[in-house]
């Protein structure tokens, strides 16, 4: 499931109704989709901090919510220490909750 | 038991460098009071707050590590509540979250010396040793969307 696409094909895991309007699109360009990795696995960073930032904010994107597994591909264990910091960090106002 | 605990707090922007000072020095009264041990003091100075708390908008954060008690930290709390300079303040216990990141370090350095002595190599990684990635790409595109999944 999670194994690196091999390109051409339009390789697209859900295809239902309503995506109809992507459809011309992908035909003219072959759809790439790369493997999603997990960050902190990745990088090896083992105690996600509240402190840090510069590490949480890619996870908040602009309407400061949190960034759903499913996109950022990060695995079960390192979300659940990602949100946990980006609840202290919230806490502290070094993250925002909501932006307006 | 002694735990180790983090404290940040978030002095009001118009407290005088004296009052930040002085309030440093309440926390560390009360830390030698009930026997526990001021481990660091940071003081990260002024920050922009990522929202208004009040009439807010920036803060003076400190933070300061604590070995002690439960009951060391109750204390903090409950006079970090008092102060009204004080806007925002965070309490968290650090020592297992620390022994548990410790032992996954080892755990892989330990995973990868012996993967690495069973292919004949030495134990630690050389310089200039290891993958070349298939073409140069220093762009970290991992978490980028594509338009699609937005």
């Amino acid at each position: 499931m999670n194994g690196r696409r091999s390109g051409g094909g339009g390789g697209r895991g859900r295809t239902g109704p309503g995506q109809g309007k992507g459809g011309d699109a992908q035909q003219r360009r072959p759809m790439f989709r790369r493997r999603k990795v997990c960050k902190f696995c990745a990088d090896k960073i083992d105690d996600i901090n509240y402190k840090d930032t510069k590490l949480l904010m890619p996870f908040v994107p602009e309407r400061a919510k949190i960034l759903p597994r499913r996109i950022s591909g990060t695995c079960a264990m390192h979300q659940r220490k990602l949100r946990v910091a980006i609840i202290r960090a919230r806490q502290l106002a070094l993250i925002p909750y909501t932006s307006e | 038991m002694n735990r180790k605990y983090e404290l940040v707090y978030v002095v009001s922007p118009e407290a005088t460098d004296e009052q930040v000072s002085e309030l440093h020095t309440q926390v560390e009264g009360i830390v030698q009071r009930m026997d526990g041990r001021l481990e660091k003091t940071d003081n990260w100075g002024r920050r922009k707050l990522a929202y208004e708390i009040g009439p807010h908008k920036e803060g003076v954060y400190v933070l300061e590590v604590i070995n002690g008690s439960g009951e060391l930290m109750k204390e903090i709390d409950r006079r970090l509540k008092v102060f009204d300079t004080v806007i925002r303040h965070l309490i968290v216990r650090v020592d297992e979250a620390e022994t548990v990141a410790e032992r996954q370090r080892t755990r892989r350095s330990e995973a990868s010396r012996r993967r690495r002595v069973a292919r004949g190599l030495s134990p630690e990684r050389q310089p200039g040793e290891g993958q070349r990635s298939e073409f140069e790409d220093d762009r970290d595109d991992r978490f980028e969307l594509s338009e699609d999944v937005r």
